[in-house]
């Protein structure tokens, strides 16, 4: 293979293809009226971060990043879905100032991660050890990227607040 | 690029097109395999008509198939309903990719082989939710919705006993988990983690006694009733091959992969063993099948939720306090 092409450009390719995937799947997962096609987008977006982690040598994050968003939260989500409104419904039209404050949290959000790019002070990744026992990514987990492990909890925690809030809403308004 | 990533290449593009080719075939076997398990159970003798033994007979059914109009419901979500049956492929594919069938017969050997397997089984959830909810028909509807319980339910206790193992190993490399077992295997060590794995991996197929998502006495087909021709096909090959890796799974995490019995391999070569016991494997969850009628939906629920998560975990934590001060 080493003659037709170089893994440079294999490489290549494959961060675009990801990065189309992330962002074809985080289009369809905001504009579409259709709930499922959200989801599936939503998932496809995920799926695509899974490969940027993959892209940057992080094989167990990505893997994580596939069990913990796509397996679990967007399934509570088709969970919170099936709880609330019926599909055959006609969705209703969206308003004006719910659209104008999800993008202006948007933009405060991009703007602070965007900041916070520039600001930090990038340094490469100290040699990868080829150590992947349970117990160094246990002492891992709960030592240098403590923080990291606790905030993906709290995910979570809100994950399936939402589910139920999503759920308990639309059951009060079809009832 | 050296001739090693070069190796590496063509090793991963001959394991894949023999993962292919292995699938559709144990797929083709396995159906007729069902068939003889269920005609003898049941008194009957089975196909028997077409070649030896029957055995033709799947191949016969296959060719109709692939002959088979494709049929799209004119109310139906096009686009999702035609990537369902390809999207249900892919996990059963990549867990190929893993498996540990003898020590040199393995495509990747990753060191995160296990966790690989798990992360992406999540995605055939997902293909049966888009093909039932696309279909836009009731029962497929009710079938996608019960599956999805049903895999959220049984994935938690298949998960936390699959961690007893690997905390035992202390690796999540197949490889590794197999090679600890040369003496002993994990079955005779971890009994309730074993047999907890065998109930949630049935119920992760979506096999009897936990069909429910395709009840046909209740559902008509479930999540698959509007599916014709070779997409129902695929359905069909995905839920043999799936039943072919969560009983390959389990035999390289609880019967010893490719060794023999307590050390004692006979000379016999590993890949025999390794197929010996998952075929055996997939025979006794055939046999269940054929044995036990059908669990109603709560019940279902409850027995996972109530029952098999509080003993897995507390299975986990024995584990993890014993290893702790051997």
């Amino acid at each position: 293979m080493s003659f037709l092409i170089g893994t440079e450009a294999i490489a290549h390719v494959a961060f675009w293809i990801v990065v189309g995937l992330t962002f074809g799947g985080a289009v369809i997962a905001v504009f579409p009226r259709n709930i499922i096609y959200n989801v599936l987008g939503l998932v496809m977006a995920l799926s695509g971060v899974a490969g940027l982690y993959l892209y940057l040598g992080s094989f167990f994050i990505a893997l994580m990043q596939l069990l913990i968003y796509v397996g679990a939260i967007c399934i509570s989500i088709v969970f919170a879905i099936m709880l609330s409104r019926p599909l055959h419904l006609e969705v209703p039209k969206r308003s004006v100032p719910k659209v104008a404050m999800a993008a202006g949290a948007s933009a405060i959000f991009f703007a602070a991660v965007v900041g916070v790019i520039f600001k930090s002070n990038w340094v490469p990744a100290p040699e990868q050890s080829g150590d992947w026992s349970v117990v160094t990514i246990g002492h891992l987990l709960l030592t240098r990227y403590d923080l990291v492990f606790e905030v993906i909890s709290l995910v979570l925690l809100v994950a399936i607040i939402g589910a139920i809030v999503t759920a308990g809403y639309s059951r009060r308004f079809s009832s | 690029m050296g001739n090693e990533v070069g190796s590496e290449w063509i090793r991963l593009i001959v394991g894949a097109v023999i993962a292919l080719a292995f699938a559709s075939l144990n797929a083709l076997f396995l159906v007729w395999l069902e068939r003889k398990v269920a005609g003898h159970i049941q008194l009957r003798p089975g196909p028997k008509e077409v070649g030896p033994f029957g055995l033709l007979q799947t191949i016969a059914d296959a060719l109709k198939l692939v002959g088979k109009e494709l049929i799209t419901p004119s109310a139906a979500d096009k686009k999702l309903f035609v990537i369902a049956p390809v999207l249900i492929f892919m996990p059963v594919l990549v867990g190929f990719l893993v498996l540990p069938f003898a020590p040199e017969l393995i495509i990747r050997d990753m060191n995160l082989g296990v966790l690989l397997i798990f992360a992406f089984s999540t995605f055939s959830v997902l293909a049966i939710l888009a093909g039932g909810w696309s279909s836009n028909n009731k029962y497929a509807l009710l079938g996608a919705i019960r599956s999805v319980a049903q895999n959220v339910a049984y994935e938690i206790p298949l998960l936390l006993t699959v961690m007893s193992v690997v905390l035992m190993v202390n690796s999540l490399r197949f490889s590794e988990i197999v090679q600890a077992q040369g003496h002993i295997w994990f079955i005779f060590l971890q009994p309730v983690a074993g047999l907890i794995y065998l109930i949630s991996a049935t119920a992760e197929t979506n096999r009897a006694p936990f069909d429910i998502p395709e009840a046909e006495s209740e559902l008509v087909a479930g999540f698959h009733t509007e599916y014709s021709g070779m997409r129902f096909g695929l359905f069909f090959l995905a839920e043999y091959t799936n039943m072919f890796i969560v009983s390959a799974v389990a035999t390289s995490l609880f019967f010893g992969g490719w060794h023999g019995p307590f050390g004692f391999d006979m000379k016999i070569p590993g890949i025999v063993w390794f197929m010996l016991k998952t075929y055996f494997l997939i025979f006794v969850i055939m046999w269940v099948r054929w044995t036990f009628p059908r669990i109603r939906f709560d019940q279902l629920m409850n027995f996972s939720w109530k029952f098999m998560i509080p003993v897995s975990l507390a299975n986990l934590l024995v584990t993890a306090v014993v290893l702790k001060f051997i």
